[in-house]
């Protein structure tokens, strides 16, 4: 009965989310107030049912309905209550519903905070969203409900992937999916600009809290994935450069430039046209990642052999999406013009630098993850692309853009001097050169990629505080006050910017003096790495609510002072066939130490195991980087101008105000 | 012309869309044998089973089988080897193993605690008739028909998704 109302809810949703694609669109295209009006409570009313849609699906998991067949295949009676919510999203079915549900969520909040938006320009931008919705009901109605039956109903079920039974899996998802599916508001905003034909700074400034919103999100998402991925799959490494991950990392990289250019539009007016651009590129990437992922073209054999028809249905669904909207933007993009001029040195042209690289990055990406499937369909010899192509068009394409990254923010806008910049940013450059060459060497190893990666890490954080250094000195009255009668946008881009120092440095540091050691150890032998040694005291098993375990115990000294235990764990979840490993780390800001269990080897009664030691110095900035990052997103979030935006701010600033906010 | 530019990016997007199309239809782990449609290369191999005792190509002819390369050291094989234990039982088809690159006292332990659904198992520890197979990873599985000509193989472990749409809709095309 829950599940048939899940049912029914969706179909009320689909009717609702007709209505709302529909009605308020052409309203907006006559000047029908009454039609456009239609917008904000079909917006929310589709918010309503979605949520007592999922609400449905969560009561069928927490009872163990098992007649319901996505429950009987992601939970089982034994499984905890935390997981059993999670698997809301452990297949493709409750994926899609989150997806929708998300989408929903954005909707109702741009019905909420969008009173100060022209009434034809809300009714446009939710009419938009409303039409995806109804892309999204569709699929899942049609191809992949979660509701589905399963009678006779089973005894039990048949659980949740045991790797899915992390806490990663309660937030990882969630967080991804605010980000990716938070690019639909400013998608949106940029389709309803070009329907209405009025792309200017206004409509950037009001797209642009949106946008940073949504990335902060995609950030944080994409950061708790590779925290996870670092402890659970047990080889130490935080990014692999899989067809999953990069579905993510491709509408980051195009966000990000977004939010740059949105800059330029509403400071400057200028960009409009690529603004509109990246807008669609950050969108329309967030939909080929899920299609990628869930249609299974690069990961699974199996994905289609049940059911073809989701992949042509999400296919179709994109090309509509994205083909209508890149065809709108072919019609109406020649019309808006180019904006205001500027000169080639200058923050415009600084930022447009930045904005080709990341979106050559994405592009770079897009063609690596899909280059198994061009090599298919052309008939070539296969090729596999892997984390070595990755990182050879990587370094080139960001160290360019990361030097730029330090002068951007000091240049002035229209027209700025190279010796200006050149003076104000002398100490920054001269200082992290020189700490650059000599850091390799205090750790040990000198390395040219070190000290590169280094000096890159260290430009930024230098060039960044020089940055804020020139607007504090301008201003008068205690540190304190000083930095508080600044802008939160200002503050915000500057302290993500030294969330990327931080995450280039980790990234740099873990790369260049990381050791690992794979050994075959039994009961009292040691293994050593720099000045940690590690003792193996044994394996002990046992068992916890759904699984048994072998829990490994080693003890850990530094120069032979004791320095903790560390307690790595093979689990065997009941009904599967493949054990799962749980790591051990000792985590550290300046290392982690990780250990984690292999396999036992030898036969019964032996106490012999394989086991992997890992050493990762400074591994933790890579994520604690990632974290400013989203932290300087949610501060420029906080901005006044976001709260007063009512106030009739002229549209352009004059090019004076060089370091106004960015 | 000014305005065919603003036509680029829709342009690439449809290119795009015809290949993620075309990989729909497309199964990502299949590499194309150049042996399909060949006779399988000729071997003579002793058993695992018995040093003694060997066995030819020629020996299976006029009869539909299965290859199924393995070995002990193989972590996918020990997930394969549950639905081939099962799958033999059914006697649809008999299927030979090829021990790869093994040790006979390994290979023999591993049958002893998993089974054994072979009605035989090659054993090729220098991995010569893998090569003349083209195996480069294990566990492989060719189906072989009644002249001794390879008309499918399967790359990784067999699933029971795997047998029942692929292996045996095969197996009896080919008995028929």
């Amino acid at each position: 009965m829950i599940a048939e109302l899940g049912s029914f809810s969706l179909m009320v949703a689909l009717a609702v989310a007709l209505v709302l694609g529909i009605v308020p669109i052409v309203g907006a295209a006559r000047g029908n107030t009454t039609w456009m009006e239609l917008a904000r409570p079909s917006a929310r009313a589709l918010f309503v049912l979605v949520v007592a849609a999922a609400a449905c699906l969560v009561a069928s998991f927490v009872r163990d309905d098992f007649s319901v067949l996505y429950v009987a295949t992601n939970s089982t009676r034994a499984l905890p209550l935390r997981y059993k919510l999670a698997a809301f999203w452990g297949g493709h079915e409750g994926s899609m519903l989150l997806w929708l549900l998300i989408l929903s969520f954005w909707m109702f909040a741009v019905s909420l905070f969008s009173r100060h938006l022209p009434l034809a320009m809300v009714a446009r931008i939710l009419g938009v969203m409303g039409l995806i919705g109804v892309g999204f009901l569709l699929f899942i109605l049609l191809t992949s409900s979660p509701f589905e039956r399963l009678l006779p109903a089973p005894e039990d079920g048949r659980d949740l992937n045991p790797l899915l039974q992390d806490p990663g899996m309660v937030a990882h998802p969630p967080m991804l999916y605010m980000g990716y599916v938070g690019f639909s508001v400013a998608f949106a905003f940029a389709i309803a600009a070009l329907l209405g034909g009025n792309l200017d700074a206004t409509w950037a400034r009001w797209s642009r809290p949106w946008t940073t919103v949504a990335w902060s999100f995609l950030t944080l998402g994409i950061c708790l994935g590779s925290a996870w991925a670092y402890y659970t799959l047990g080889w130490g490494g935080w990014w692999f450069w899989d067809p999953v991950e990069n579905a993510s990392f491709m509408p980051w990289l195009a966000g990000t430039a977004l939010m740059h250019s949105l800059a330029v539009t509403e400071k400057r007016g200028a960009f409009k046209v690529w603004t509109v651009l990246l807008a669609i590129f950050a969108f329309s990437l967030s939909l080929l990642g899920t299609f990628l992922v869930r249609s299974g073209v690069l990961t699974s054999v199996h994905a289609f052999a049940n059911d073809p028809r989701r992949g042509v249905f999400i296919l179709l669904f994109l090309a509509v999406v994205i083909g209508g909207s890149l065809a709108l933007y072919a019609w109406r993009a020649p019309k808006v013009g180019l904006g205001e001029r500027f000169e080639l040195i200058s923050r415009e042209t600084l930022l447009l630098t930045n904005n080709v690289l990341f979106l050559v990055a994405a592009g770079a990406v897009l063609l690596g993850t899909l280059w198994p499937l061009f090599v298919d369909a052309l008939g070539l010899e296969k090729q596999s692309v892997g984390p070595p192509y990755f990182n050879l068009v990587f370094v080139p394409l960001m160290a360019p853009a990361l030097f730029l990254m330090g002068i951007g923010p000091l240049a002035r806008w229209k027209k700025a001097s190279l010796p200006e910049i050149g003076i104000r940013l002398k100490w920054a450059f001269g200082v992290s050169i020189v700490s650059a060459l000599l850091l390799p060497l205090a750790l040990g190893k000198w390395s040219a990629l070190a000290a590169f990666g280094l000096w890159m890490a260290l430009w930024v954080f230098a060039a960044t505080v020089a940055n804020l250094w020139s607007r504090l000195r301008s201003l008068s009255g205690g540190l304190a006050s000083r930095l508080r009668s600044l802008p939160r946008g200002y503050l915000g881009m500057l302290t993500a910017h030294v969330g990327v120092a931080v995450f280039i440095g980790g990234v740099t540091l873990v790369k260049s003096y990381e050791s690992e050691k794979d050994v075959q150890i039994d009961v009292g032998d040691t293994v050593a790495m720099g000045p940690y040694t590690f003792q193996f005291k044994g394996v002990e098993d046992g068992a916890r609510e759904n699984y048994i375990y072998g829990r490994g115990t080693f003890e850990v000294t530094r120069n032979g002072r004791p320095a903790g235990t560390m307690h790595p764990e093979k689990r065997q979840f009941v009904g599967q066939s493949e054990p799962s490993t749980v790591a051990a780390i000792d985590r550290g800001l300046t290392r982690d130490l990780y250990v984690s269990l292999g396999e036992a080897v030898g036969g019964t009664g032996s106490t012999a195991w394989i086991v992997r030691v890992y050493y990762k110095p400074f591994v933790d900035w890579v994520w604690g980087g990632c974290l400013v990052m989203a932290l300087g997103g949610t501060l420029a979030l906080s901005d006044r101008r976001y709260r007063l935006a009512r106030s009739g701010r002229p549209a352009i600033e004059p090019a004076l105000s060089a370091t106004a906010p960015a | 012309m000014r305005y065919l530019r603003y036509l680029i990016p829709l342009a690439a997007f449809l290119v795009l869309t015809g290949f993620l199309f075309k990989g729909l239809w497309i199964d990502p782990h299949t590499v194309p044998s150049p042996l399909i449609d060949k006779p399988a290369p000729a071997f003579r191999l002793t058993q695992v089973a018995d040093a003694g005792k060997t066995l030819s190509r020629d020996e299976l002819l006029g009869k539909v089988w299965l290859l199924n390369v393995w070995a002990s050291w193989c972590v996918s094989c020990r997930e394969e080897h549950a639905v081939l234990v099962d799958f033999a039982r059914t006697g649809v088809v008999p299927i030979y193993g090829l021990d790869y690159e093994d040790t006979r006292d390994a290979a023999m332990k591993w049958l002893g605690t998993l089974g054994n659904p072979y009605q035989a198992s090659l054993f090729d520890p220098d991995g010569r008739v893998g090569i003349d197979y083209g195996v480069y990873g294990v566990p492989e599985t060719y189906v072989i028909d009644k002249t001794g000509t390879i008309r499918y193989k399967q790359i990784g472990p067999i699933t029971p998704e795997v047998l029942h749409d692929k292996i045996v809709p095969l197996v009896r095309k080919l008995n028929a």
